[in-house]
This record gives C-alpha cells, structure tokens and sequence, in this order.
C-alpha cells in the first residue's frame, strides 16, 4: 500500500537553524493498516505525514502508494490518493462556504474540476446521510456556513470530507488535540469507526499513548527523524502506557521528559 | 447640480461598476489585494481607441480584445505571483508600472488618443435610439452589467468556481483537497483584470478618448464602491445581488463625487477624498470595535451565574 523507502529531510541546510527532521524513514502498510504515531516534540511525526501529503519535497528516498512513485508529485496531486485532517481545525474547512458546498468541493478531491455546477441537487442526499452519521445536528443546517460551527464540529465534518470519497491514504495529524476532552473523545470514537467500516489504511498522529495503543492495529513510536519502534497485532494489544515509556528509554537513551506525553499516561 | 449631470455620474458609476466587478473578485473573493487595476484599465482603454482609430475596428470587437488585453495583464501579475512567489501587492505594481510604458507603446508614444469623429457602441446606439450620449451609456453599461453578473454568478457556482472561492478562503484545505491554488489565482487575476479592461475600453468609449492617465487610482475607486455596496446591502446574503449591490456601490460613488464636485471641491483633490474615504470606511469597523471593548468594560462586580 504505502511504501516509504530512505525517506531524509533536512531544514534550512548548511545555516545555523539546520534541522534533521527525517533521518532514513523506512516504512511498509498494507492495506487496512490502521497506524497509531507516537513520538516526543520534534521526533518528525508531523514532518513524516507532510512529506506523505507532499507539503515540502523530500531530499532523498521514496514514496510510493500502490506501487505509484508520489515522491516527486505536487501536494494538490497527491490529494487523489490521500485525505487528511489537521490539527487545527480551522485549516481543514472553508469558513465562508457552506457546509454542503465543503463537502461538494471534498467529494471532487481529486478529480478535474470543470464546469458543471459546483453542488449538484443528486448529491444532497448523500451529504444528508453522512451527516446524520455524525449525530451532530448538521444534516439540518447544510446550507449554513461553516464559519458558525464549533471546532468539534468543524474537526468532525473535516473527517467526513476526507473519508467522503474513499481515499487510499487517511493522513490524520494529532486532529483531536486542539479539543477539549469530550469532544476528542468522540472525534476519536468517530474515527475508529470510519477506518474500520471502510477498512482504510491510516497513519494517526497522537500525543495520547493511551489512545495510541487503544486504536489501530499496529504502533509506531518515532525518535530524532527515526522510527524506533513498530508493533502489531496481539503484541500492541498488549502494551501498557509504562512499556512504551519503558521503549523509549531504551531506544533513545533518555527519560522521556515530555509533560504532554506524561501527562497523557 | 443638474438632472443631465446626474444621468452622466450614473453612467460613468456603471460603466466603472464592471472594474469594481473585477476589483470584487480578487479582493474579497481571492483575498488579493491587486493593484494590476491602475495599469490594465488604462490598457483597456488604451487599446480600445488604438484599434479603433488605427484599425477602424468594429467597436464592439474592439471591447472584446481589450477585454483579453487585460486578462494578459492579469497573466503577467499571476505568473510573478505564483511561479516566482512575489508577494501579490509587489506583483501587482510591478505590472502596473510595466503597463504605463506599455500603454505608451500601444497608442505609438502618445499620452491621449481621442475618438471625436469616430462612432463607439455607446454613440452608435444613442443615436439609433435617438437619445443622450448618457442615457447610451447607461444602457449599454447596465445590459453589459447585467451579463456579467449573470456569468460570474453562474461561473462561481461551478466546481471550479467553487474550488477559486475556496482557495480564497482556505488555501491549505483546498489544496489538499485536490486543487492547484496557483492556477486558481492565475485564472482569478486574468478575469478580473480582464473585466477591469473592458470597463477602460466601454469608458473610453463613453468619453470618447483614451488616456494614459485614465486608470489612476481605479484601485481605491473600486475599493470606495465595493465598501458602500456593502454598507447599502449589508443584510444581502444571495451571491448574485452581493454582485450587483458593488455596480450600484460604483454608481453611488459617482453620484456622490459629482455632488461633492458640484460643492465646489477641486477635481485635483478627489483623489485625497477618495481615499480618505476608504481609509475611514476601512478603519470605522476596527476603531469601533476597540471602543466598544472599552465602553462595555465595567469593574463593578456581577454575580456569578450558577
């Protein structure tokens, strides 16, 4: 599915501010893969998924989805393999435009983008129903403008729009972090249940270990541009919160002194 | 201040309302505040009289190329812009500055061109219709009006339509989902500037001269119109009357500089006036709300709901 291979990202190289963000990521998912990333301030988690999504050119290595090269594709190309949703969830709508026209403009990522009409009156009833699944009262309110929503309910219809044509990629950037407890909870809960019902293969960025090790079916913990660690199956299923602390300790040789992660137990 | 001047301010509001148009979409649509305008209204109206009186072409056709003129124009500032990452306003004034020679070179180094004995759309139909250079003008404006609006309306409502609004309100979100956003932008740049030509070429027409001076401060003066149509029309929600409400913005604007004219105020200083008043209408809604924070703070202490 997605193939990262020898995948190196340096910041403002050769000047003082220089920052080795990615050192030689190799990583494999197969399809359906649902992967959790966890890793301390400045580990390249966010980095990894921006070079994915095609934010900034990698220096070297190689990324491929279904055998694809993307490595070199502009990020508005790679957009047809690959839905995202960012931390902020004010990046992930368009504020002034209505909620149906959000999702009209999502259901097209990807495609050419023409000049038949922008929401089409056969598309409503969809949007309809896939609102309704977000139990959120949006499905009544579908010509109001996303600007009056709440960033629970922004972050929400963002997940919607990126899974609403089914992507081969589910990029999600720490998406419930800018939450309050509750509604990441249920950001979180919606989200399982979207990858799974359409078994889309995901890499979730999260500084909760907790919920790292709860969803998905495989872990990855990232250190210094590096992954240092990847399990799976009945092995993550096992983990506690302690052995990752304990992993961390080992692979990279510090504490792991991050009060967001700690606090996170 | 008589009825006949009037008619001419109202004329002159809509035949500019199609500049504002083109204003409208790049700086409320895109967020770019292009300042192309100056120099590609003047190219409008540039190449518009050069065609005319050089070539003896069609009037009407003659529109339509200055009309593409401009959308080059917007071209060029869309290429410094998104190819080559120079911020929009700088982009814009380059362009700008580059047209005045331009302009120059179109009407063979000459700073005016007049159109007297050659007939335009404008005279053409006023005299079929047997009526003012005025009243044409303002018929013609509001039917070329009205088709734009229609068109931009229909335009923005499409999927690329809707992908060149969204650009303008988030670049990251729509980029991600599919859209190149400096292609969004070109095409933004060249229709608006395009429409910012054929308003030069249909004003020339109406004055029946072509100047290098003519697109002066056209910037601040689509800036004016697109503020009062929307204090006018503050409660529109509809996207087509928004698009109208900024042509009545552009005729209100006239009426009021005759006015103001007609008071006695020197031409030479409209300029000041104008942007005095964009200034103020630019800064009211801040200042407001920086007084009105102040005015509701009280330190008298209210009881905490519970």
């Amino acid at each position: 599915m997605l193939t990262i291979s020898h995948v190196r990202k340096t910041f403002n190289k050769g000047t003082i501010n220089e920052k080795k963000a990615l050192q030689g990521i190799n990583l494999h998912l197969k399809p359906g893969d649902f992967v959790t990333v966890i890793g301390g301030n400045g580990a390249g988690k966010s980095t990894m998924l921006n070079m994915i999504a095609g934010v900034y050119p990698i220096d070297s290595g190689k990324i491929e989805i279904d055998g694809v090269n993307i490595s070199r594709e502009p990020e508005h190309k790679r957009a047809q393999y690959i839905g995202r949703v960012f931390q902020d969830p004010m990046r992930g709508t368009a504020a002034g435009m209505q909620i149906q026209e959000n999702l009209a403009l999502a259901l097209r990522r990807g495609r050419r983008r023409g000049l038949s009409w922008g929401v089409k009156n056969d598309e409503l009833d969809f949007y309809r129903e896939a609102l309704t699944r977000l139990d959120l009262g949006l499905q009544t309110r579908m010509t109001s403008k996303v600007g009056l929503l709440s960033g629970g309910q922004r972050q929400a219809l963002t997940l919607l729009m990126a899974t609403l044509e089914k992507p081969k990629l589910l990029l999600l950037d720490e998406h419930t972090a800018a939450l309050d407890p509750k509604t990441a909870r249920k950001v979180l809960e919606l989200t399982d249940e979207i990858v799974n019902e359409q078994k889309l293969t995901t890499l979730m960025v999260t500084h909760n270990m907790k919920d790292a090790i709860q969803y998905g079916n495989r872990l990855i913990m990232m250190h210094e541009g590096r992954v240092i660690y990847d399990v799976e199956g009945e092995e993550k299923k096992k983990l506690q919160v302690e052995d990752l602390l304990k992993k961390f300790e080992e692979h990279s040789g510090e504490e792991f002194a991050n009060d967001r992660m700690m606090l996170a137990k | 201040m008589n009825f006949v001047a009037l008619q001419g301010a109202v004329a002159q509001g809509v035949l500019w309302g199609i500049m504002v148009l083109g204003v409208y979409i790049t700086y409320r649509l895109l967020n770019i505040s292009d300042l192309t305008v100056d120099g590609s209204f003047a190219l409008g109206g540039c190449v518009c009289a050069t065609l005319i009186i050089n070539f003896g072409m069609n009037p009407i056709l003659a529109l339509v190329i200055a009309a593409l003129a401009g959308m080059a124009a917007g071209a060029a500032t869309g290429i410094l812009h998104t190819v080559f990452e120079i911020p929009a306003i700088l982009a814009g004034i380059l362009t700008q500055i580059s047209l005045w020679s331009v302009n120059l070179r179109v009407m063979s180094g000459k700073s005016n061109m007049p159109l007297l004995k050659t007939e335009t759309l404008i005279s053409a139909v006023g005299s079929k219709l047997g009526i003012t250079q005025a009243q044409s003008a303002m018929i013609v404006g509001v039917i070329v009006a009205i088709l734009i609006v229609v068109t931009l309306y229909w335009f923005f409502g499409t999927e690329l339509g809707s992908a060149l609004r969204a650009t303008g309100n988030n670049e990251f979100m729509i980029r991600a989902l599919g859209v190149d956003t400096n292609r969004m932008k070109l095409i933004a740049l060249m229709l608006a500037n395009g429409l910012v030509a054929l308003s030069g070429a249909l004003v020339c027409q109406n004055q029946k001269y072509a100047d290098i001076n003519m697109g002066r401060g056209a910037i601040v003066i689509g800036l004016a119109a697109i503020v009062i149509g929307e204090v006018l029309f503050s409660k529109v929600i509809n996207f087509g009357f928004k698009l109208a409400s900024v042509v009545v913005g552009a005729v209100v604007y006239f009426l009021i500089r005759a006015i103001v004219l007609d008071f006695g105020l020197n031409t030479n200083d409209m300029n000041l006036f104008t942007a005095l008043f964009v200034a103020a209408a630019l800064s009211i809604p801040v200042f407001m709300a920086k007084y009105r924070a102040k005015h509701d703070y009280s330190e008298t202490v209210e009881e905490d709901e519970v």
